[in-house]
């Protein structure tokens, strides 16, 4: 065998190269951070203007104001009205809503699916399932709300006798429909790459397949499993079109999932290509896209450290 | 070699195409953008080397445009606000308004919908949220489901100004992006209520509007909005930046011409009456 001999160019080259490959990674890095920075400084001037806090202060946006006298006092969100009330209370109660039911829809269809891909079905149908499931992650989501809006609405208004055609089940359902792909694709990989040795000894030990995938192969891969649905949830929460165009948009408080909503991430979008440069309005929508931005970061940290624990704690049983 | 050299011939004669004629941009309103499409087409078959580009997006999205120098033409279902027209003059940009046609806002209802008339008042109402029920106004027993544009649409803006008086729209109005939007909702739904341009409604009805209980219902058509009676209409503008000249004042004298506005009313518009049309011909 001829010997491989390994001849490193230069110093510099070597030097360069890492350098570039050190700024690409940092490069995403920056970005992320200078995109935050941007985002939170439009939104200060609601914790330091005074002229803006006249309209639009952290109490305002967070507690019941009475905005006309003998009326009752409410959480509103009317940015363009002779009084603007700038409530963020209903916008977080629609994106929560929409967000619930979706994962409600997805976890069961998705790791459902990912079991079945996973374990029992033969090769070829694994072969039609997989990429079919993906493939709907490859939908525009501007397609899906409007498949929503125009089919699923008329559909499930006929089916539940909704009073509001477009409401939080359709919305979230349609919403469900974009985080299947994320949950099922990460919880399918994270089940296929379990150790054959574990179900090879599941299988030793006299139990049959249904017993080795839910007593080891699925606790194994919960860590994949829980990943898949945090970064659902992320998504879910910041999605926009699909909500925009099936939730009905209407800011109302209320705990009814049949009742239209609207979502902080649709209300950013409908209303910042309008809004006067600048104005209390305009710096209530960065407000609210500095809101969007801690909540997704704190679902990913949260589910970051919880799988992190998981794996750890199934690592020192399972090794 | 060869295809790369047939590219790049082929990319300078396209770029030469379109630096030989002049690029027009249009952008704005989306009840005005279907009248301003058709415009363009005619009036770019007659004048081959004119290009018209035009978008709609909204009148507040028109006019940031505007004001930022991004388009030549802007349209707006709506004038100016005070802030916008301030905003101009720091910005140094003289706005020039053109009324170039006429909007009636019909109210839709679901085609089975047995009340046929609302009166302004009720009207009011029914969209701040103190009538929510359809016997109220004379229909069945059921709730009142209220449909509305997005508050970036200037046709929001007029009807909250002209009907709600400035009040706010009930929390329940669902705001939905575009008047396609709103009448494939009412359509859907019997218990629907929306609003907006004439131009778009098919498959929903239209509600005959009273000023007060005793006087006469209209239906809004052509007619009743440019005579006025129908008492929810509007002028759609063109802004400029400065008194349009060259290519710019040809098209929107031709656009007022009788040419342009019989265009507009095939389309469902509504045609300025001839003397104003002959009136904001721009000199």
């Amino acid at each position: 065998m001829k010997r491989m001999k390994f001849k490193p160019k230069s110093k510099v080259h070597e030097f360069l190269g890492e350098k570039l490959i050190a700024i690409n990674a940092f490069a995403a890095l920056i970005a992320i951070v200078l995109i935050f920075a941007f985002i939170f400084k439009e939104a200060i001037p609601i914790l330091t203007d005074p002229e803006i806090q006249q309209e639009a202060s952290i109490d305002k946006m967070t507690f019941k104001q009475e905005f006309y006298e003998g009326r009752d006092p409410k959480w509103s969100w009317q940015p363009n009205s002779e009084v603007p009330k700038y409530s963020v209370l209903p916008l977080v109660i629609g994106t929560l809503k929409a967000a619930l039911v979706a994962m409600l829809f997805a976890i069961p269809l998705g790791v459902g699916a990912a079991i079945f891909s996973a374990e029992f079905a033969s090769r070829r149908w694994r072969e039609i399932i997989k990429p079919a499931i993906e493939m709907l992650a490859g939908i525009p989501s501007v397609v899906l709300g409007f498949f929503a809006l125009i089919v699923l609405a008329t559909i499930m208004q006929d089916m539940f006798g909704f009073l509001f055609r477009l409401n939080a089940v359709t919305a979230g359902i349609a919403l469900g429909l974009a985080v299947i792909p994320i949950v099922f694709t990460i919880a399918e990989d994270a089940m296929t790459s379990v150790p054959i040795s574990l179900r090879d000894a599941g299988l030793a030990l006299g139990a049959n397949q249904w017993q080795v995938s839910l007593t080891v192969v699925l606790p194994a891969a919960l860590p994949g499993i829980a990943a898949g649905v945090v970064l659902g949830f992320g998504r879910a929460i910041g999605e926009t079109m699909i909500v925009l165009m099936a939730s009905g948009n209407a800011a109302i408080v209320s705990a009814s999932l049949t009742d239209s909503m609207r979502t902080i991430s649709a209300s950013i979008a409908a209303e910042l290509a309008e809004v006067v440069f600048g104005s209390a309005h305009y710096n209530v929508l960065f407000f609210l896209g500095t809101l969007l931005f801690i909540f997704t970061f704190l679902t990913n940290l949260g589910g970051e450290l919880a799988v992190t624990k998981l794996k750890r704690r199934l690592q020192g049983r399972l090794s | 070699m060869k295809k790369i050299l047939i590219c790049g011939l082929l990319l300078i004669s396209a770029v030469g195409l379109v630096m030989a004629g002049t690029t027009i941009t249009i952008k704005g309103s989306d009840t005005l953008v279907r009248l301003g499409q058709r415009w363009s087409e005619e009036y770019m078959k007659h004048n081959p080397d004119i290009v018209i580009q035009i978008s709609g997006g909204g009148s507040g999205t028109g006019i940031a445009a505007l004001l930022n120098g991004t388009t030549d033409i802007c349209e707006a279902s709506r004038d100016m606000k005070e802030k916008e027209y301030k905003l101009a003059e720091q910005k140094g940009i003289i706005p020039y308004r053109v009324s170039v046609a006429l909007d009636g806002i019909a109210v839709f209802l679901h085609n089975s919908n047995p009340v046929t008339n609302l009166t302004l008042a009720q009207l009011k109402g029914i969209y701040t949220g103190a009538i929510t029920n359809w016997n109220e106004v004379g229909g069945p027993d059921a709730r009142i489901i209220l449909y509305g544009r997005e508050n970036n649409s200037g046709t929001y803006a007029f009807f909250k100004k002209q009907v709600l008086n400035k009040e706010d729209y009930s929390d329940y109005t669902q705001t939905l992006p575009g008047t396609a939007a709103v009448v494939n909702a009412v359509s859907k739904d019997k218990n629907g209520i929306g609003y907006g341009g004439l131009a778009w409604a098919t498959g929903v009805k239209f509600a005959e509007v009273k000023t007060n209980d005793t006087a006469m219902a209209v239906l809004p058509n052509v007619e009743t909005v440019s005579n006025g009676s129908y008492p929810i209409s509007r002028e759609l503008y063109w802004f400029f930046n400065g008194k349009p000249t060259g290519e710019l004042k040809k098209l929107v004298n031709w656009a007022l011409s009788e040419e342009g506005q019989k265009i507009a009313e095939e389309i469902d518009y509504v045609p300025l009456l001839k003397k104003d049309a002959v009136a904001n011909i721009v000199e």
